[in-house]
Parts: structure tokens; sequence; C-alpha cells
């Protein structure tokens, strides 16, 4: 990243703090509603010695991982094995096109009546909704792989598994990091959605509980600020991982993931 | 082969999966015979009997349906469309100045990283419960793939096509028209689409915890009920929803971006 | 018409792509500039069509010193797949800069039509650019330049992406259609063969930074024809001329007035 993009995105950053507090400050919206940014921030900090936040947080980032990782443990082998036989890696693909669009969060009435214990219910969400983004992009992943470079390796006399090793693999694997990190994203929206409604520990109930009594919206706003961190952070992380792993790719492809 | 026969076996080839895998899920629901887990022998005839038992002349819909479907339905379009015409008109805009996309990038970026139900509590204090309240929270939930995919896309039209726009002097309002939106289009198309999919569950969520009508309050109703057939019901309902939008929208991609497929078709 | 006066062009970073470029073009003539790779070709067309401004010089068309890109000028580019826009048909595409000419939607078809006639794709007017091969993609290219009437038009290593065979057909209809208006062409090309086939002059520009080494009259029959006029001794004197100078380079510059000088001595 070059200083000049560096400096404008801090001050961009910093104009919208400011535009925040300006708007709460001077009246133009209800203070109760939006308190100025320095409260947030000053909560936010304050937030990080309040050990009723850090067990939310920590209750949330466990499930979080723990849904992530059995996800990527069940959809990575999954899809490599489905994808790598041309005709089933099709059908699967069709399945995969049908059940895709049906929302997981429709689910979290179900989890709660089928398990006892909250964090079976959150992470059998998060497992739900985070294999399928990283199952459809290993499919797909799958599918494209260039079948020239295939049959130049065949030719050389390579048999299939390490066709699969040295030409499928590394095609694939920067999809499915991109399925990984949407999985993130939206595992993390699930189990703070399931949070909220269940009301079983996490950042999803504290927020809710921040509202109950009198109402703290900058308590609110502090932990959404957190959440939001942490996702961005997170995020970051995947992406720097891949970009080190795999630097031939991003070198070949001009594109932005 | 005879052409119906190839298309019969092309269509084959593709869904036997699922007709295997529901044919499993009957059988062993069936003899499971666990009450968390009706087979879709259960579930279907009430989907049916719940919402799409009514008169010809309504579409077959019962008033149930009307009543249950007319929130939801509402509060994803508004909340969407919202979010879409927003986001493109601000995405083109900041896209085209280098200056303003490098100020707001990690603003926006962050925003898109808030996990929207984190702010449901903060949008119900603001809005109570009201129409405008899901509205809202969809629309802001929604914008930031838009918006960021339509920056993306205006930002990177092809140096060439510049060049060549700016040798014919075709400027302003025109250029935005005939080069810098199609050049973008595939991306926006991209953006939309996954806002689509966001849509429909933050529309889910906000009904769940907000419950007061709409598809969402009929979960959480059957939830609370101890009612599983019924809340199956609603499941496959949203999952049918979800692939009627998914559909439409597709329609509506496959033919706007025809020729983007076929370019990239042949130079792939 | 158009005066190219000590023009010199430094990129950001230090490099002199061009140095005191010196050139005349009359209406009507044809000039081929050629030269080695990293000669600034590539830099002195986008100056002249005003897409770039240079550092030092001036562009002078008809009089007028080139402050942005003027009017009356038309560029086709080198690489066809990106200049033309997937998304409008044939059609459409060359009628698209029509627009600034204040014609209705009937006018731009009509004159689309004409342009497209005159490098024999009338029949691909619905079609997509994609759906063309890579000359027919150039022809295009060309038929929108056309449709455009410039007084100037500048191309760009035109038929650099197309093959062998292609690249002779564009040659003779660039001859062809180029009679109708009285057009003045200015072709870059790092093609020798090409630069003599089609020019009426050909300039030589040195390696980095690029300047002109030699601005060679082409002393051949208008009627151009592929084999024939390729096997005169003329074409083979001048083009071994020009050969030369390019390999063997940076010989120091030629003062306009020894332009016009006898190619073998």
């Amino acid at each position: 990243m070059t200083k000049a993009r560096f400096v404008r995105g801090v001050i961009g950053i910093a104009a919208a703090i400011a535009a925040i507090e300006l708007a709460s400050r001077t009246g133009l919206v209800d203070k109760v509603a939006l308190p100025p940014a320095s409260t947030v921030l000053a909560r936010a900090v304050g937030q990080l010695g309040d050990s009723d936040f850090l067990h939310s947080m920590a209750s949330t980032l466990e499930a979080w991982f723990g849904g992530l990782l059995i996800a990527i443990a069940i959809a990575v082998p999954l899809g490599l094995a489905l994808g790598s036989i041309r005709w089933l890696g099709t059908a699967s693909r069709v399945v995969v096109e049908f059940l895709r669009p049906i929302p997981s969060v429709a689910l979290i009435p179900l989890a709660i009546v089928v398990f006892a214990s909250t964090t079976n219910v959150k992470m059998s969400l998060i497992v739900y909704a985070a294999t399928w983004p990283i199952l459809i992009n290993t499919l797909y992943a799958l599918a494209d792989v260039d079948p020239l470079a295939k049959d130049t390796l065949r030719s050389f006399g390579f048999g299939r598994l390490a066709v699969l090793w040295r030409v499928t693999l590394p095609f694939a694997a920067p999809f499915v990091t991109t399925g990984i990190r949407i999985s993130a994203a939206i595992g993390l929206i699930v189990v703070v959605s399931a949070e909220l409604f269940s009301g079983g520990g996490g950042l999803g109930t504290y927020l809710s509980q921040t509202q109950s009594g009198g109402g703290r919206p900058d308590l609110l706003l502090a932990g959404a600020l957190w959440a939001g961190l942490i996702g961005l952070a997170v995020n970051a992380g995947l992406v720097w991982t891949e970009r080190k792993v795999f630097a031939w790719h991003a070198a070949r492809t001009e594109g932005a993931a | 082969m005879s052409r119906p026969l190839r298309y019969v076996g092309w269509g084959l080839s593709r869904i036997w999966l699922i007709v295997i895998l529901a044919v499993l899920w009957q059988v062993l629901a069936r003899a499971a015979k666990n009450p968390y887990f009706p087979p879709p022998s259960e579930i279907f005839p009430i989907v049916r009997d719940l919402w799409f038992s009514g008169p010809a002349t309504h579409f077959f819909l019962t008033s149930t349906a009307l009543d249950d479907f007319t929130p939801s339905l509402a509060h994803i379009f508004a909340g969407w469309i919202a979010a879409a015409v927003v986001g493109v008109v601000l995405g083109v805009a900041i896209g085209r100045s280098r200056v303003v996309s490098e100020l707001l990038d990690p603003v926006l970026q962050f925003g898109r990283a808030v996990p929207p139900p984190t702010l449901i509590p903060f949008f119900i204090v603001v809005f109570k419960i009201t129409d405008t309240m899901f509205i809202v929270l969809i629309a802001f939930g929604v914008i930031w793939p838009v918006l960021l995919n339509t920056i993306d896309g205006a930002r990177t039209v092809d140096s060439v096509q510049l060049d060549t726009a700016r040798v014919f002097r075709v400027t302003g309002w025109q250029r935005l028209w005939q080069v810098i939106l199609p050049a973008a289009a595939p991306k926006i198309f991209a953006g939309l689409r996954v806002s689509l999919s966001l849509a429909l569950i933050l529309m889910v969520i906000s009904e769940l915890v907000g419950s007061t009508a709409g598809i969402g309050d009929h979960l959480v109703n059957a939830q609370r009920g101890f009612q599983l057939p019924e809340m199956w019901a609603g499941i496959v309902l949203l999952g049918i929803l979800g692939l009627l939008l998914n559909g439409l929208f597709v329609l509506v991609e496959l033919r706007v971006l025809a020729w983007h497929r076929g370019a990239r078709r042949l130079a792939g | 018409m158009l005066e190219i006066k000590n023009l010199t062009h430094v990129y950001g970073d230090g490099y002199k792509a061009l140095d005191d470029v010196n050139l005349r073009v009359e209406g009507g003539e044809l000039v081929s500039i050629v030269g080695p790779s990293g000669c600034g070709k590539s830099t002195l067309m986008r100056c002249i069509a005003g897409l770039q401004r240079p550092t030092g010089g001036d562009v002078v068309l008809d009089g007028t010193r080139l402050e942005q890109v003027p009017g009356n000028l038309a560029v086709v580019f080198q690489d066809y797949s990106r200049s033309l826009f997937p998304w409008l048909t044939v059609r459409d595409n060359v009628g698209l800069p029509l627009r600034r000419h204040g014609k209705n939607r009937q006018e731009r078809r009509t004159a689309a039509l004409e342009a497209l006639q005159s490098v024999g794709l009338a029949d691909a007017a619905q079609k997509y650019p994609w759906q063309l091969s890579g000359g027919m993609q150039q022809r295009v290219a060309i038929a929108r330049a056309l449709a455009y009437r410039p007084t100037l038009l500048l191309m760009d290593e035109p038929f650099g992406s197309v093959d062998a065979q292609t690249r002779e057909d564009l040659e003779d209809l660039l001859l062809h259609v180029r009679g109708n208006d009285g057009m003045t062409i200015l072709l870059v090309t790092h093609d020798i063969d090409e630069s003599v086939y089609v020019g009426d002059r050909v300039v030589v520009l040195t390696k980095s930074p690029g300047h002109v080494c030699a601005d060679l009259p082409v002393d051949l029959p208008a009627e151009r024809d592929q084999v024939a006029t390729r096997e005169l001794p003329g074409f083979v004197h001048l083009r071994a001329e020009v050969g030369r100078l390019i390999r063997g380079d940076s010989s120091g510059r030629v003062h306009p007035a020894n332009a016009g000088e006898s190619p073998s001595v």
C-alpha cells in the first residue's frame, strides 16, 4: 500500500468519526439513539476490562472458530472427493445450487429445539452455515481446472493421484480459501443471530442485555464496534495468509479477490 | 441421439443426485421416527395446507399465506432495492474518483465487517418494531457488497476502453451510461447477488428477534408450540423463497449480461 | 496540417521516452512511423492524440496548439479486443462516437452501416465484436474511425495483433479506404515492410529516447500490390535502408533538409 493511500485512509476514518461526533453532539441526531463517537469509543475501551463482556466475546469466538474448523474439515474433503469425479461433481453442484438459497438462520429455532446445550446449538448452526460456501467454492474450483494442464501431466506418465496433488489442488486452493473467508463472515452472522434470538450467552446475548432496563446504546454500539473489528482482523489475517501461501497465484491473476 | 432425448439425458445427468437424496431423506426420516426430523411426506402437505391451498383466483394462496408473505416480502424487496439503488449510485460516484475511494475504503471495509445482526437491538431502539425498522435494517445490512463491488467495478474500467472514449469524445453522462456502467456491470451484479442472499438472511433473523408477523414469526410460533412439522414447513418455505429469488435474479442477470458471458467464453 | 515541434516527453520516474521530435505532415499524406521497441512510438502517438501532455514541445494541428483531445481525430488501437465495447453490437460500436456529431439514431445507423460496408463487414452489423475474428474486429475499429470522418487518423500498431495473412489484407484495406476523404493518416508500426508498403513517407525513430533519425519519401507507384510492389527494387532498397537505420541506430540526427536524399547513398 502506498503512503498516500494509507494517509487518505486514515483521514477518511478520522473524518467519519468526526462526522458522527458532530451529528450527535449538535443534536442533528437524537443523542439517546446515537451517542457521540467519543462516548462509544470510550465505552469500547472500557469493555476490554469488563469481564462480562470478555466472557461473552470468548464464548462467541469459541463457537465461531470451532464451527469454522469443523466446517473446513467436512467441506474440503467432501468437495475434493465429489469434485474430482466429473459426473459426480456436476450432480453435486446442482444439489448445492438447490440447497444454498436456504438461509441458515431459518434453522435457529430448530437447533434450539433439538439441542439442549447452547454451545451445541451454536456450533451446529455454524458448521451448517459455514460448510456451504467452502463446499461450493471447492466444487466450482475443481470444475474449472484447466484440462490442458492435467493432460500435459498425464502425458508425462503421472497417475490420477499425482495430477490431483500437483495440478488440481494448487489451482483450487485459492478458491477454497476465498470460500473460507466467506464462511467466516457468514458464520459470524449466524452465531450472533442465534445468540440474539436464544439468549444463550455470547456477544448477541450481551448486546440484547444492554437494552434491558434503561437501555445503553453506547455499550450496544461499542459491542458492535468490537464485532466489526474482530471480523476485519480475521478477514485480514486470512487474506495475509492467502497472499503468503499463494504468492504465485496472485501474480498470475491480476484481479482482486 | 435425437434432440429431445438428448435434453432429457442432460437433465437427468444433473438431477439424479437430488432425486436420490430426496428419496433417502424420506426413507431415513420415516425409519428413524425422530420427532425432530419428520419425513418430507409429513412436511410438504403442511406446506400446501398452510399456504398454498387457497382459491385459484389468489394463485392458490391462503389468507395465512397473504398474512405471512406480505410483510416478509415487502421488507426484503424494499430493503434490497433501496440498498441496490443507493449502493450503485454512490458506488459509481466514489469509484470514479481515486482520491475519494482511497479516503473511504477503510471506513467502508469496516462497515461491511460489522455483522448486521449486532445492530438489530440498535435499530429496534431507534425505530421500534415497525416496518421501517425492518426495511432500514435490511438496507443498511446489504448495501455493503453492492457498494464495494460497484466501487471496484467503476474503478477498474479497462484503460483502453477509457482511452477510446476519450479519443472519440464520449464524455460526461454519455460516458457514464455507455461505457462505465456496462463495463462495471459484471461486478455490480455479483455484488447485488450476494446482497440478495444476505437480505434473505437478515429478513429471517430480524423477524425471529422482533417477531410480529411474517414467515420468521411463523417459525417462532412453531418453536414455542413445539410443532416440529410446522417448523420444518416454514424452513422449506424459506428454501423455496430463496430458490425463487435467486432464480429470478439469475434470469435477469443472464439477460443483461449475455454479452459478458459470450465475451468471456471466447477470451478464456 | 500537423506539426510536431521539439516534442519531448519524460515520464514521472525519469524515463525519457521522446527527445526533440520534429515532424511535419501535410494534408492527405500517409506517414509511417517505424522504430525499434522502446523508441517511444506509442508515447508519440498518445501525445499527438491529446491523450497525454508532453513535458516539452508542442503538437500543432491545423494551426492550433493541442491542449486536449481534438474533435477531428480518430485512433485505431492495437488491442481491438479491449478497444471495442463488448456490450455493444458491431453497428452500435461504430455508431457510438457519432453521438457527438448531433446525429439522431437513424442517421447514426446509416452512417455506421456505410462505414461497415466500406470495410466489407456489412453483414456483421448485428453481431458482437467478440463473435468475430481478430482481423474482422480490427476492421470494425477501422470502420468506427472512418464513420467519425476525422481529418487525422492515428493508428497505433493496428495490425500487430493479427496473423500475417490478415495483416496483408488489412494493409490493402487501409490503402483502399484512404483515398475516399483526403484523410491524413499516421501509422505507427514495428513492421518495416509494412511501413514502406503503405506509406508515402517513412519516419524512422531511434531507440529511447526516441527522436527522428530519418524521414524518407517512398518513391513507389501509388498502386500498391502485396506481391508486385514488394518485388520492386525501389521497395527492396528502401526497406533495406530503413532496416539499416533501425539496426545501426543512433547514428546521429538527420536534418529535415537531408530527408529527401536518395536512399541508396
